[in-house]
């Protein structure tokens, strides 16, 4: 008896939570681009064959409890002893196989498609712009407008976005659930996602790597316009943002909050973290936490505070002092 | 030495400051009762230098549920945090801190002492053996988890706890990112219970292959042997590579190595590679022993013989053999391209074929049974459907493209609770309610036990449940809070009642035991629930020895022949020999202290008082390498003593024929 | 657990017990484990290798010559191991503890040699701290090297207890063992030698 409540009341739980969740509109299902599309219909597929995968096992779970529990009246009943079904056992073998290729087929059809430029959109010249992840705000550079900006990045709908990744530190991932999957931005390497925004709007883009006590904050907006919005946007920029400077690049990369930022020029003209060669701008001292027992910390000889020190130098050390 | 006595213990925090009087009041209480009940004797002959496999195993499972505890408070916090958005009962390190050490704490010092605890009590038993192949190192293995759990539980109170998750990602768990010692801690604590744990699994692989009764051959073994076999064989194909990455991160951290540093040529990735070749396999070393102790339930309970025994047997060899080709399914986002990523989600997702072939496996056992629901049994049914969500959402997070809409996010938690929740936590609710009287003599008290079962099990659904919903709509793990405009908040709040209840489920389960050692009928038969396994043909709890003579097997399920064909139940006076048994030892526990100092100077980098302290390492080695001690007899008459006592109770289906 | 002699005595005398079997075999597990952390080792360093962060490479720092010393010796260690374990089984405890004492010489030489070689290494500016890849070259050799160290300091243990005891099962046993945990350590250097040195010095 108590088995049938705990069936009845299993699936009361999940009829629930999946009428509520249906109601929400989850931001995975409703995909605002190619990328998140294609992967959606993965995720659907996906949902079907499980659903049927979950109602045949409870159909057997819940009929076999109910049939074979044991009664007041069945108590001189003594079960065969069953070695095995030979033709029932290929059957449960073979069934899961085929239902692994009918999933593995468009998930490999998918890992290729996500990596080019998606399908209709071939003939929109690429945008490339290129993020960099840093504790706790992401950095966007436009080489072509030589423009950077900071925690939030405008793109033209309809047009596909080469985001070239790399990170100034930590290990993050980036990731606009509604535009599509994500990916790791990792120092000194490069990681490349391709994104394309259907139609004008703002999207919530965060990281989802954990990397240390800002992580929760690190979050940007993907702010798609139309193709003459975004122009305007470019203009705008040009004529009034400030000039970046090496000193102002190497304040950013300090682990801080920062709200929206935007200059004229990029980085990429001193540093480019994806070089495996680059210099590290790590600075341990920074990270002490509130908690705990100061350890040794270990001095590099291509460290951030150099970095600082090569620039005093340059500029005959009348910039900022802050040791 | 300059020791920053602020810094030492971790203050400032009203949370923290309250675990620490409450842990020194605990210490005061411990050591009062001790000397009050003139114990201190009892505990040092009868546990702290026990080499039976029944008493380790005792403590092995009493650490367990201590830790569970502990554990869980962290979960409970975490949820407590992420009920309402923007709330400041944690802030962001203290609740990095928090899910850091739940998940350490929950899969090292919670799953594997509970599985290898139980394997201990019961194996041998199981098995038809006298104890483990090499009792001593049992000891050792304890003491040394014991050690390992004790530095990492201390780290909240001194010195401050790890923060880097517990998969602690490079670069940001070396000191570039992390410098404060709290991840020494991580690096250290694990490595040493860590050795505990490689040592147990040489131990139960010649265990098992070397001391099973006459007639036991490996397919008449029972299932809950096969897996503890299979579970060994990836412990010692698995943990000497974790040891590897720790110590990696040790000489990072410690002495400024560059193996997985941002600067230096170091390489992160090659940490998260390293950790998941052993974190994959990990998952199987504590689920598939769950996998064992289910099949002996839902067989005893259903009154039948496991259904499709050796393709059970297959199964676990073929899940074994295929965790560890599945590892960078943890991070498909890591850029390695579709052609890597198809292999992966093929091998990840054929995992569900030979697991599909076990759980319809457990559904044919109790086709033409007689199923009784009693506790043991409860929890295993409750498995199957909880399992099947964990399952099936495991299939869909092995589609490496999908999983880009998946990874990192709740999604993936609720995943892998629903899979480690039924796949461990029930099965060893179910193996303690099932061993219990073969442990204690007494069973738990089956009113309490489900209440325990229907608060647990309800509440652990509707606490991890919508966090699928939740991960759906973008919210990631591991992040301290999150806006009201997100919209995450109702569901949040339903998965914090959810801990609550499933808290409350907890709770009875400790009142349970404490409600069974007080009044639990002690009148019981060695085997209360009708059962097929050598374990329960001999008395409970179970004397030293375990056999008065090695019983002899036919068949799988031996015992439950043994009854239908009133064959091998009986024994005679002129059949009872001496029994030669191990001694006690002190070593292993005298090991367990130095490996917990020398590790503790470690961790706050004291190189000169910890290469001291090792010193007592090397000393435990030597004295160990002289020791020719070879144990003592039992003389035959004692144990005829023993055995017509047990054997000539009322309702005893073994006798004793004088 | 029990050391009850088994009736075939046309075995060894290591293999005579239950229980001494059960060590064996326990330590050849043991040695399956080590295989599995050696081969993480060897792991690391090959993706580790190539990364000199601006450091010294394979070519600056490598001295053929040492290295061909070291390789004769504990190759030549494991033969004399050999035919210590060749005499222990004629039952000749002198000879037995003369050709250990001449394996844990070579050893001997074989780790003065490596320690010499790191304080090359470090004049040379190839410290742990260095790049990637000199933290992993030296964490290999540093491994093997503690192994050997660890291996003289326990074979000094047995010699000690076959001077007092003779050979019984359990003495044999125990040295049968180390013999083994030798010959182990050979063939790592073996590969050590191969991947590391050779592979280094043509790449």
């Amino acid at each position: 008896m108590k088995m049938k409540k705990l069936s009845i009341y299993l699936f009361a739980i999940i009829s629930i939570f999946l009428l509520t969740g249906c109601e929400t509109n989850m931001v995975v299902f409703n995909p605002q681009g190619p990328n998140a599309e294609t992967i959606l219909g993965l995720i659907n597929w996906s949902l079907l064959w499980m659903a049927i995968v979950i109602i045949v096992v409870m159909g057997m779970f819940i009929t076999f409890i109910w049939k074979y529990r044991e009664r007041p009246d069945n108590m001189d009943y003594e079960p065969p002893e069953e070695h095995g079904n030979t033709k029932w056992e290929i059957i449960w073998t073979a069934i899961p196989f085929l239902i692994v290729i009918a999933l593995l087929i468009p998930n490999i059809q998918a890992l290729y498609a996500l990596e080019e430029v998606p399908e209709g959109y071939e003939d929109k010249e690429p945008i490339t712009i290129h993020v960099t992840g840093a504790d706790w705000k992401w950095i966007f550079s436009y080489p072509e407008e030589d423009i950077e900006t900071v925690n939030y990045v405008n793109i033209p709908e309809d047009t596909p976005i080469i985001f070239k990744m790399t990170s100034a530190g930590t290990m993050q991932s980036f990731w606009v659930p509604a535009l599509g999957g994500q990916k790791y931005a990792m120092a000194k390497m490069e990681t490349e996602l391709i994104l394309t925004a259907d139609n004008p709007g703002s999207y919530m883009g965060k990281n989802s790597n954990f990397n240390g006590p800002g992580y929760a904050e690190m979050e940007f907006e993907v702010l798609a316009q139309t193709q003459a919005e975004y122009d305007e946007w470019v203009e705008e920029v040009k004529e009034r943002a400030p000039e970046l400077t090496e000193e102002k690049y190497i304040e950013l990369l300090k682990p801080t909050h920062l709200g929206r930022l935007t200059f004229n020029g990029t980085h990429l003209q001193w540093i480019n973290h994806a070089d495996p060669n680059s210099n590290s701008y790590t600075n341990p001292q920074l990270y002490y936490r509130e908690h705990g027992y100061k350890g040794k910390t270990f001095d590099e000889e291509d460290n951030y505070k150099n970095a600082d020190e090569m620039i005093e130098n340059e500029h005959g050390g009348d910039s900022h002092h802050e040791h | 030495m300059n020791i920053k006595w602020d810094e030492f213990f971790v203050t400032g925090d009203p949370l923290i400051l309250g675990a620490q009087i409450s842990i020194v009041l605990t210490m005061v209480g411990i050591i009062a009762l001790l000397t009050y009940l003139k114990r201190w004797t009892w505990l040092w002959r009868e546990w702290l230098t026990t080499v039976d496999h029944k008493r380790i195993g005792i403590m092995y499972i009493l650490s367990g549920v201590v830790m569970f505890f502990r554990g869980g408070i962290d979960g409970l916090m975490m949820k407590a945090q992420t009920a309402v958005p923007e709330n400041e009962f944690l802030n962001a390190q203290h609740y990095n801190e928090v899910f850091t050490t739940h998940g350490v704490i929950m899969i090292l010092f919670m799953a594997m002492p509970l599985l290898i605890g139980i394997m201990n009590v019961i194996i041998p038993l199981q098995i038809g053996a006298r104890d483990v192949a090499f009792p001593q190192l049992n000891a050792l293995s304890f003491w040394l988890f014991f050690s390992g759990a004790m530095l990492f539980n201390i780290s909240f109170v001194i010195g401050g706890s790890p923060d880097a998750g517990w998969t602690s990602y490079f670069p940001m768990a070396g000191k570039e990112f992390s410098p404060s010692i709290g991840n020494n801690y991580y690096a250290i604590a694990i490595q040493i219970a860590g050795i505990g744990t490689l040592i147990s699994g040489i131990n139960f692989i010649v265990t098992i292959l070397k001391m099973r009764t006459k007639g036991m051959t490996l397919m008449k073994m029972p299932m809950f042997s096969w897996t503890t076999l299979i579970t060994s064989i990836i412990i010692v194909a698995a943990f000497p590579i974790f040891t590897v990455a720790l110590a990696l991160m040790t000489f990072d951290r410690l002495f400024g190595a560059h193996f997985f540093t941002v600067s230096g040529g170091g390489m992160d990735m090659l940490w998260a590679n390293l950790f998941w070749l052993w974190g994959h396999p990990e998952v199987y070393i504590v689920v598939l022993p769950a996998f064992g102790i289910f099949s002996e339930i839902v067989s005893t309970f259903s009154r039948k013989r496991l259904f499709g025994y050796t393709s059970m047997v297959i199964a676990v060899a073929g899940i074994a053999f295929l965790s560890m080709l599945v590892w960078v399914h943890h991070f498909y986002t890591m850029g390695s391209g579709p052609a890597v990523n198809s292999v992966f989600s093929l091998t990840t997702m054929l995992i569900a074929v030979p697991t599909g072939i076990k759980m319809f496996n457990w559904l044919f056992t109790m086709r033409k049974g007689r199923i009784n629901f009693s506790t043991p049994m409860l929890w295993t049914l409750a498995f199957i459907p909880c399992f099947l969500i964990g399952g099936t959402t495991g299939v869909m997070l092995a589609m490496a493209a999908a999983d880009f809409q998946y990874h990192n996010t709740l999604f993936l938690v609720a995943h892998f609770h629903y899979t480690l929740i039924p796949g461990v936590v029930f099965a060893v609710f179910a193996a303690l309610y099932y061993w219990w009287p073969k442990m204690f003599g007494h069973k738990l008290n089956e009113k309490i036990g489900k209440w325990h079962f229907w608060l647990f099990v309800i509440g652990f659904n509707f606490t991890f449940f919508p966090m699928f919903f939740l991960g759906l709509d973008g919210a990631v793990r591991r992040s301290f809070t999150y806006s009201a405009e997100s919209g995450y908040g109702p569901l949040f709040l339903l998965s914090a009642i959810g801990s609550a209840v499933l808290a409350i489920g907890f709770a009875m389960f400790v009142y349970n035991i404490y409600w069974s050692i007080r009044h639990a009928d002690r009148n019981i038969s060695s085997d209360p629930w009708d059962a097929r396994t050598l374990e329960w043909a001999t008395a409970s709890p179970v004397q030293d020895y375990n056999f008065a003579k090695l019983p002899e097997v036919k068949t799988l399920d031996a015992f439950w022949h043994m009854k239908k064909d009133n064959e091998g139940l009986t024994i005679e006076d002129k059949e009872i020999k001496d029994i030669h048994m191990p001694n006690n030892s002190g070593i292993p526990f005298f090991m367990g202290v130095v490996f917990t100092v020398a590790g503790f100077f470690l961790v706050f980098e004291w190189y000169i008082p910890a290469a001291i302290a090792s010193l007592g390492i090397f000393a435990g080695l030597i004295i160990r390498s002289f020791d020719y001690n070879d144990g003592h007899h039992i003389h035959a008459e004692d144990v005829r003593k023993v055995e017509r006592k047990w054997r000539n109770r009322k309702g005893e289906v073994h006798k004793h024929v004088g | 657990m029990s050391a009850n002699l088994t009736a075939s005595s046309d075995l060894p005398l290591e293999y005579q017990s239950e229980q001494s079997k059960m060590n064996i075999l326990g330590f050849w597990i043991f040695l399956g484990a080590e295989i599995v952390l050696f081969a993480t080792l060897f792991g690391v360093y090959g993706v580790l290798a190539e990364r000199h962060a601006g450091g010294p490479t394979q070519q600056d720092i490598f001295v053929i010559k040492d290295v061909l010393i070291q390789t004769v010796l504990l190759l030549t260690s494991s033969f004399t191991c050999g035919i210590a374990i060749f005499e222990m089984r004629r039952n000749r405890l002198k000879g037995l503890i003369t050709w250990l004492v001449i394996t844990l010489l070579l050893g001997g030489g074989f780790l003065f040699m490596e320690i010499n070689e790191f304080i090359h290494y470090v004049h040379e500016g190839a410290a742990l701290q260095t790049s990637a890849f000199t933290s992993s070259l030296l964490v290999l050799l540093g491994t093997h090297g503690a192994h050997v160290a660890l291996g003289i300091g326990w074979a000094i243990l047995i010699i000690m207890q076959l001077l007092k005891r003779g050979l019984t099962t359990e003495t044999t046993r125990k040295t049968f063992i180390i013999g083994l945990y030798w010959h182990f350590l050979d063939v790592v250097w073996i590969f050590i030698f191969t991947f590391v040195y050779l592979e280094g010095l043509v790449g």
